[in-house]
């Protein structure tokens, strides 16, 4: 991968550029990408894989009830609400 | 254009199946899991994605879910890691769910299906652990969708099959495996009607000669285990049809629809599918231990389908008899023990999933939700056994009060009256009158004609007023009828 298509990119993370904008993000996402690409030139034959940067492995909690939070923090900083629920645009799985 | 595909044609099903594991608390915060409650009252910084918060497993979770890699014969990974899948929709806070990727907690793995040409073994691709998303509620507004966040996080196991289901009977018989074994080794409760099951399709068709499959079609929201073969057997349809008429087809996403009895094509763009994995840095990397698999091996009891070996063996059942028998634990365990106090196994297993099954079915409910216990039942059969009560009697009028309020059989046989006479003398005297008031019908048996016979044992069961025993009563009409008469 050399390119990223930024429209495509930016609206899967549903960020919201102007076409000036990914104008001058678009190649600067593109020299990133080829900044970090120069890791593919390392012969990492043999090496295992890292799953995580911290050398920690097997952390649990038990299965024990911690409380719950009171209903209202959260809600009123919600930007609409109905009731207790979360209120959002109308979602329906389209059928054609 | 509902039904198999022809010979002509082949189908190949895989299913995903998502199992709510039985914890007390969801799989990455301590929020308890308790289905019904007031909505957004079981939700805490984790599961409502809020920033600066770190999600811990929950060892339960890791536990059941190797429990249930161990019981279907998979392998643990050795390395087993989570990844976040990202996508935006309203009933998921972060925007991404915690699932597995390429570490899942297990690989491999068969579950064992009673199919019509015996037993066959459906592969396992894997089962892995992720967090449910919320709950969307769509018709309280007209202009918007309300959203449940108690759902948000609660523990999945999802078991992909590899494609080898060949049949909408072959995935309803899987499902049916599947909760089965779930249920009995403690892994998920499996109640349909909380959403603990939940299953996705992937269904082919191609003609019987193509080496390669057809376009795979994925189906989704079919709620039921008969909605799924509902929904694969109209899908079946629809593909040999257009197979048929040289049609095209399409790797789609298709939404059944209930009321309808059919599938719709899912209006998705193009992004749906692209969920950009990347591992999940709240969370260390995972690994089994020997005592960990060895202590959960130790939790998993005799599975549903070496129950119904042993039943078939050791009580002479049919393998029918002792499929529908372990399906469930509770049914098993009360057949056992009624087995130990009454050694016909097989009038018992004929109780068991006939009256005893009918009603749990037609009340919905399960046996310990009853007010049968093995002594009542035994005591019933036995009543029928010795021919002091009509099999009939005994299914229509004392069962129902025996399950239902839990009486005494023999207590509501009296009550009721319904005690048959099996006494000889008693019934002895009833037929010595028959035989004397109808000469023309003796003549008629004596003449040859056997029918004629009946007709007394008819007269017998009036004039007891229906109780005498009728097996007993036929059995004394024709002796005493060759006796005085003899036939001609």
């Amino acid at each position: 991968m050399s390119h990223i298509d930024l429209r495509y990119t930016s609206h899967l993370a549903r960020l919201g550029f102007k076409p000036e904008e990914l104008k001058v993000f678009g190649p600067q996402v593109d020299k990133i990408l080829h900044f970090v690409e120069q890791l593919n030139k390392v012969d990492v034959e043999g090496v295992e894989p890292t799953s995580h940067p911290l050398p920690l492995a097997n952390v649990f909690r038990e299965d024990k009830i911690a409380p719950s939070i009171e209903m209202e923090e959260f809600l009123q900083h919600c930007p609409s609400r109905h009731g207790s629920f979360f209120k959002v645009p109308k979602i329906i799985e389209e059928k054609s | 254009m509902k039904g198999d595909a022809s010979p002509e044609f082949l189908t190949t099903i895989g299913l995903e199946v998502h199992a709510q594991l039985s914890t007390r608390t969801k799989i990455f915060c301590g929020c308890e899991v308790r289905f019904g409650s007031p909505p957004n009252t079981l939700v805490c910084p984790v599961c409502l994605g809020l920033p600066g918060v770190l999600p811990v497993l929950n060892r339960e979770v890791f536990l059941l879910g190797l429990r249930a890699v161990l019981a279907f014969g998979g392998a643990p990974s050795k390395l087993i890691k989570f990844d976040r899948k990202n996508y935006y929709y309203p009933d998921l806070p972060k925007g991404y769910q915690i699932s597995q990727y390429d570490a899942p907690l297990g690989r491999g793995g068969f579950v064992e299906i009673e199919t019509s040409g015996g037993p066959k073994r459906i592969r396992l691709n894997r089962i892995h652990l992720e967090e449910d998303a919320g709950k969307l509620i769509h018709d309280a507004a007209a202009d918007s969708s309300l959203v449940d966040l108690n759902r948000a996080g609660v523990p999945l196991i999802e078991m992909v099959s590899e494609p080898d289901l060949e049949s909408p009977d072959d995935a309803h018989a899987y499902l049916s495996t599947l909760k089965s074994v779930l249920k009995t080794i403690g892994v998920s409760l499996c109640d349909m009607e909380k959403g603990h099951l939940r299953c996705d399709a992937n269904v082919s068709v191609r003609r019987a000669g193509d080496a390669v499959l057809g376009k795979k079609v994925e189906v989704k929201n079919m709620n039921s285990f008969k909605a799924v073969k509902a929904a694969l057997q109209y899908e079946i349809g629809r593909q040999t049809e257009a197979l048929g008429k040289g049609e095209g087809l399409y790797q789609e996403t298709r939404l059944w629809d209930e009321a309808k009895g059919m599938t719709f094509l899912m209006r998705s763009k193009e992004e749906a599918h692209d969920y950009r994995y990347f591992p999940e840095p709240d969370l260390v990397p995972f690994f089994v231990t020997q005592e960990q698999i060895e202590a959960e091996r130790r939790r998993i009891p005799e599975l549903p389908r070496q129950k119904a070996a042993r039943f078939a063996s050791a009580y002479g059942l049919s393998a029918y008899d002792a499929n529908l028998l372990t399906q469930d634990e509770e049914p098993a365990e009360f057949f056992e023990t009624c087995a130990k106090i009454y050694p016909d196994y097989k009038g018992l297993a004929n109780w068991m999933t006939g009256p005893v099954s009918a009603y749990l079915n037609e009340k919905a409910v399960s046996l310990s939700q009853t007010r049968l216990c093995p002594e009542t039942l035994v005591g019933l059969l036995q009543l029928v056994k010795e021919g002091s009560l009509s099999l009939q009697a005994a299914r229509e009028k004392v069962f129902p009060e025996v399950v239902g309020d839990g009486r005494d059989p023999k207590e509501v046989m009296e009550k009721k009256g319904l005690l048959q006479v099996s006494d000889e003398a008693a019934l002895d005297e009833w037929v010595a009158e028959a035989i004397r008031s109808n000469s023309k019908v003796v003549n008629d048996f004596k003449s040859g004609k056997e029918t004629a016979a009946m007709f007394l044992v008819g007269q017998v069961m009036r004039k007891s007023g229906g109780k005498a025993n009728p097996g007993k009563v036929q059995e004394l009409v024709r002796k005493r009828l060759l006796e005085t008469a003899g036939p001609a």
